[in-house]
């Protein structure tokens, strides 16, 4: 059996590749002064394509039925996480990050961690007050302010 | 005697209140850092590096090279208590540093991790100061054409020693090269790969790239499991710390072989320390009269990793330094450091900013002094690090990544692209891709484009121009020969294989 996630992630450097290419033959390759702007990208495009197809045809020769599989409740965890920090960057523009990274803090501890919602709110608040004194106030680093101004 | 007055040039310079300051504050982060299992230099000194835009740049260089080193000092705390290496370098420490733990010598494997770190990471500055000026000297011939090679070079060595796959090495350096290639190109003005977003056409900023892929695909690769490690008690008390004499007498090889090889593999790039490591505990095993102890808790076996792991810093400077090629993760972001500061490490940087090399150097001497100081008393408090729960640290490990990316620029766009590189890190730690070549690939890509083009430039466009320069074509064939050598070993193993049967 081949390295499902080798071939997978050999194709989609290869399309990455093959998208690189596509772009850097618009633009100049060679003029009257040396290289233009689509000379160096058509060649790490092209560096790109051959080394993943070799990544996916080694991994298809390769016998592998031993490759240890990440556990899915691994992934999902790390996953959850990065799913939550995508949702207090989108909640940034509105709520600020005061109230936004709160709202991040509490669902990590409350619910990644299982900790009691009351010690899950004290962290979460706390942390936000100290990230306010630290950078707002102590190292006048402004925060991303929300529609409410903070 | 020219080196010794700017010595004591340096030395005035670091010893200015400010620069002190910075100093300390640099190697007791770099400790803490090093403590705390899952978060290293390399995410450390992303984090920070925003934060000391406003600052002067010698006291901002002293701090995060501060970080780098004195981070190796605390990562032995976590392998001797732990049996979990607060960062790679650590690991070989854990083999004989928690078995000598668990038979009640933790103190005294903490005392020699802590002597053995002063006495190379000493032996390395030294060596950063003797080599670099001569190196500085001779790469001053260089021109376009040898440096499109030396970077050549110092990327495929990367590329070797980075992981166990030199294909996703190598993709994982594309891949760094292609964001590099983001934004306006400085030649012709043409955007390339900006996708229609505006906020592109100034390419992708290099604190949302490290911080991304180095902190946050950190953070989502610890977050995985919800426990930590059990943690051996820590000694109380300076007396339980200090080693034995008969300690330090089994230690004096150790010492001289760990600040060695850690020296020599330092100045390689891509080797990096964690193969420092290896190499000088094996070297330690080889030359010792009871080899068959190590791995039971024998305290050579604590020293020669950890002083190789602390010599290779000042060996790493050099290359970053003389040259401005980084030979690891951390390094290439000091690169940028210097270059968002408007300097350009390379052969000119010790003859147009002797105060800040010299300052550096300096500061470096007595950094390690204030680690041994720090270190050998401190370590309880050290350890009480550990006892922070992760559902603490992570948080705010992931909020200062917002705030150190926001920060730069004011635009939440980059906030945006923070989480994308983020998941890419992440992704690259599961799927076994090497980080350091793609960090490595984005701070050269832009030089290396410049240099190639400007290369072919003076050529007219003729490829040769590369081989027909004995210094470039030199390079260029050691880079070359760097690339084939998994190949070579493959041949020669088929061919043994094919003689045995």
């Amino acid at each position: 059996m081949a390295k499902t996630s080798d071939v997978l992630s050999g194709a989609v450097l290869a399309a990455l590749g093959i998208f690189i290419i596509t772009e850097a033959r618009q633009w100049e390759y060679l003029g009257p002064d040396g290289p233009g702007p689509g000379f160096f990208p058509m060649w790490y495009g092209i560096a790109m394509v051959a080394l993943s197809s070799l990544l996916i045809a080694t991994s298809i020769g390769q016998a592998l039925a031993h490759a240890p599989r990440p556990k899915a409740s691994e992934v999902g965890r790390a996953l959850g996480t990065w799913a939550v920090l995508v949702a207090c960057v989108a909640l940034l523009k509105v709520l600020g990050f005061i109230v936004a990274f709160t709202l991040f803090t509490l669902f990590i501890v409350r619910f990644l961690y299982g900790e009691p919602l009351g010690k899950a709110a004290a962290i979460a608040v706390g942390g936000a007050v100290g990230f306010y004194l630290l950078f707002d106030v102590a190292l006048n680093v402004g925060l991303p302010a929300g529609m409410l101004g903070f | 005697m020219e080196g010794f007055g700017y010595l004591m040039q340096g030395f005035a310079v670091a010893l200015t209140p400010y620069n002190l300051l910075w100093c300390f504050i640099g190697v007791f982060l770099g400790t803490v850092i090093g403590v705390l299992p899952g978060l290293g230099p390399a995410a450390t000194i992303a984090m920070l590096l925003p934060l000391t835009f406003k600052m002067e740049p010698t006291g901002a260089v002293i701090m995060l090279a501060g970080i780098y080193y004195g981070s190796k000092y605390g990562g032995s705390t976590t392998s001797i208590l732990l049996n979990v290496p607060g960062e790679s370098a650590s690991v070989v420490t854990c083999f004989d540093g928690y078995q000598m733990a668990r038979r009640g010598r933790a103190g005294a494997a903490l005392g020699i991790a802590a002597i053995a770190s002063f006495v190379a990471g000493t032996f390395g500055v030294v060596g950063l100061m003797l080599v670099a000026p001569p190196l500085a000297r001779f790469a001053l011939s260089f021109s376009s054409p040898e440096y499109f090679s030396l970077m050549c070079l110092g990327l495929a060595m990367v590329v070797l020693l980075a992981g166990k796959s030199m294909i996703k090495a190598l993709l994982a350096m594309l891949v760094g090269l292609w964001i590099a290639g983001m934004g306006t190109d400085l030649f012709t003005s043409t955007s390339r790969f900006t996708f229609g977003h505006a906020e592109l056409l100034d390419g992708v900023d290099f604190v949302v790239v490290a911080i991304g892929i180095f902190a946050l695909g950190e953070v989502f690769g610890n977050m995985e499991v919800r426990e930590g490690a059990q943690m051996l008690p820590a000694p109380k008390g300076l007396r339980n710390l200090l080693p034995t004499w008969r300690d330090l007498k089994d230690c004096r090889f150790a010492f001289l072989n760990g600040s060695l090889v850690g020296f020599v593999i330092g100045v390689l790039p891509g080797a990096g320390s964690t193969i420092a490591s290896f190499i000088s505990y094996g070297i330690e095993k080889a030359v010792s009269k009871h080899p068959e102890k190590f791995g039971t808790g024998v305290v050579e076996g604590v020293a020669a990793p950890e002083g190789a792991n602390n010599a290779e810093t000042g060996g790493a400077m050099v290359p970053l330094l003389t040259l401005g090629i980084p030979g690891s993760g951390t390094t290439a972001i000091l690169l940028a450091a210097f270059i968002l500061w408007g300097l350009r490490p390379g052969p000119l940087m010790i003859q147009d900013n002797p105060t800040l090399f010299w300052g550096l150097v300096a500061s470096m001497y007595i950094g390690n002094v204030m680690l041994l100081i720090l270190n050998l008393p401190l370590i309880p408090l050290f350890a009480q690090i550990l006892r922070l729960p992760t559902y603490m640290l992570y948080p705010f490990i992931l909020g200062i990544s917002i705030v150190g990316v926001y920060s730069v620029s004011g635009s939440l766009f980059d906030t945006w692209m923070l989480a994308i590189f983020g998941l890419l890190g992440y992704a690259m730690r599961k799927l076994d891709y090497p980080s350091a070549p793609l960090i490595l690939g984005f701070v050269l890509g832009d030089i290396m484009e410049r240099a190639l083009r400007q290369s072919l430039m003076m050529s007219q466009g003729d490829l040769t121009i590369f081989v027909s320069r004995p210094m470039s074509a030199t390079m260029l064939f050691l880079a070359v020969l760097i690339l084939l050598a998994p190949l070579f070993r493959k041949a020669n193993a088929l061919r043994v294989k094919a003689i045995s049967s």
